[in-house]
């Protein structure tokens, strides 16, 4: 069969970021694949070698507005891996919390642009109003909705006073209910199921062979989070499970990151009751002595890793970053293989793009600015449309709580 | 639990080795000759279990220097191969000819750095422009941002 060249971006509506995939597709299969980046460049591993040590948490936090913790957070390992010294708990319970809380947002954040992408724009207003809870707790809790720049090598820069930790673990143990909602009402939705199994697969060799991190490398039934395998001081008296799919599909990646908010809500929950009264929440770094070190954390989409070396000067020699999205792209080269045109925007996205911005929604009349449609009204909408759809497939109706 | 893998690994790969550190509980640094390393660091991938995390590339003015950083994720292990590359002889055996992983960070090296990887499959640019001048290497301790101005693209190659 005659072969088509069919490009997707640089710019283009379903990505985010500008990247460029060349299709090869035979009629509407995919045979070959090349994806080009490049676009985004820019030169940050130059600027860090002409920041001081202090400086680069700044810089770092700007790589991705979504893992604004992440980089920052390895960044800061990296530097305490080449000085050696011992964090204050109550620094390391910190971290966990606001660590955990840029988890949950930017797993909504995936499960809302997921459903946008293949046209279920419910999922994406309800995942992101959701959304916007957490990052109210994160404006509260750190002064802003994103780039907190809470971490610095020894500790963090602000403590948590007791009237923000009494708000944060109200708020954390109020979203448990609507996010369980909208869990078990995606997990049940029978459109959702029809497009997304089976969609591209990434096997497990296949996930070890280009050593695919996070969500990706579990959704496909490779366990690594470095958080579990390489436990900060503040993990270790934490009770928490990874989360593992067998199946290797978008939608095993979506279960991953919807089932993993759970584990997130539990982590922040023990990590603020558990906070030590006082205490210092800085090691206090003075100089950082010739040597080098590796600093490696569990962002959202996988494991974000850091190397620095120092010749002893005020400014790192070299720092290397290397963000997951960097071991998660080649993988489309496997997982996009066989597929038609249309699943490729959706097993791209299935990595995780980012974005960001909030949406909120709420019909009302013009006339007497009353709100007509409100967010009970909405949800019984949705479910009574879901429980048609499913009869007529002739599936049982699901069994969820109603009640938000 | 650390000391046992130190063991292990002089045992395995023996004279390959030139010199081995552990600094940290967690970090094995292993010094390898540049005509060893492709052979080593295979080794680690797919024989010994390793994860690939990253490699970097240092200009350390005597020559560049490449780390590959190989993490062992159930014996919470990161594992580093260093080779010293002289600037007189910049190249070495590619590994992305064999495992599909390491090819971006090749092909960002061979760009960032000028090290020529032998055998890699596709040596195309990777993050880099394709209209940036040939022959200046951005990551290199003696480029300064006035080296390359305007004129020195060649924006006939890109197709501009």
């Amino acid at each position: 069969m005659k072969q088509t060249i069919i490009p997707l971006g640089p710019y283009h509506p379903l990505l985010e970021e500008p990247e460029h995939f060349k299709l090869y597709v035979e009629g509407e299969r995919v045979v070959e694949l090349d994806v080009e980046i490049g676009y985004n460049h820019r030169g940050i591993e130059k600027l860090s070698e002409g920041k001081t040590w202090d400086q680069v948490p700044y810089l770092v936090e700007r790589i991705c507005g979504i893992c604004s913790t992440s980089h920052p957070m390895a960044y800061c390992l990296a530097v305490e891996d080449l000085v050696g010294c011992d964090i204050p708990k109550r620094a390391q319970l910190i971290r966990v919390v606001v660590c955990e809380l840029e988890r949950i947002h930017s797993h909504l954040l995936w499960v809302g642009l997921a459903g946008h992408f293949i046209g279920y724009n419910t999922v994406w207003m309800w995942a992101w109003k959701y959304r916007e809870t957490i990052l109210e707790i994160c404006e509260k809790l750190t002064g802003n909705r994103n780039h907190y720049a809470m971490f610095k090598p020894g500790g963090v820069r602000r403590d948590f006073n007791k009237e923000q930790i009494d708000y944060g673990l109200e708020r954390i143990v109020e979203m448990e209910k609507p996010i369980r909602l909208l869990t078990d009402a995606i997990l049940d939705d029978p459109v959702i199921h029809k497009r997304l199994k089976g969609i591209g697969v990434l096997t497990k060799k296949e996930a070890v062979d280009y050593s695919a991190l996070g969500p990706t490398s579990r959704g496909s039934g490779v366990p690594w989070d470095v958080r579990y395998d390489e436990p900060l001081d503040g993990f270790k008296d934490l009770k928490w499970k990874v989360i593992v799919q067998k199946d290797g599909d978008v939608f095993s990646k979506g279960v991953v990151r919807l089932l993993e908010c759970f584990e997130s809500i539990s982590l922040i929950k023990q990590a603020l009751v558990s906070l030590p009264e006082g205490g210092a929440i800085d090691a206090d770094i003075r100089e950082v002595p010739p040597g080098e070190g590796c600093g490696r954390y569990e962002a959202p989409r996988g494991e974000v890793f850091h190397y620095v070396r120092s010749d002893g000067s005020n400014m790192p020699y070299r720092h290397k970053v290397r963000a997951p999205t960097f071991n998660n792209l080649p993988t489309f080269k496997a997982s996009c293989k066989g597929e038609t045109i249309a699943d490729v925007a959706l097993i791209t996205a299935s990595i995780d793009p980012c974005y960001c911005c909030t949406e909120r929604v709420a019909v009302v009349d013009k006339n007497n600015n009353e709100k007509i449609l409100r967010e009970k009204d909405l949800l019984k909408l949705s479910v009574d449309k879901t429980k048609s759809i499913m009869k007529k497939l002739g599936k049982t109706p699901p069994l969820y709580n109603m009640e938000i | 639990m650390s000391k046992e893998i130190m063991k292990d690994l002089k045992k395995k790969l023996g004279k390959k080795i030139t010199d081995m550190a552990q600094p940290r509980e967690k970090r094995i640094y292993i010094r390898v000759e540049p005509d060893k390393t492709p052979e080593v660091v295979e080794f680690l991938f797919l024989k010994y279990k390793c994860k690939f995390c990253t490699a970097t590339g240092i200009d350390m003015r005597e020559g560049i220097e490449i780390i590959y950083h190989l993490a062992r994720e159930d014996k919470n292990m990161v594992i580093n191969v260093k080779t010293l590359i002289p600037y007189s002889k910049l190249e070495i055996g590619s590994i992305g000819k064999k495992i599909k992983a390491f090819r971006w960070i090749e092909r960002e090296i061979n760009e960032m750095f000028g090290v020529k990887f032998i055998g890699h499959p596709d040596m195309r640019r990777l993050l880099l422009a394709d209209s940036f001048p040939k022959g200046k290497y951005p990551l290199r301790k003696d480029f300064k941002h006035s080296d390359v101005t305007d004129e020195d693209y060649d924006y006939e190659r890109s197709g501009i």
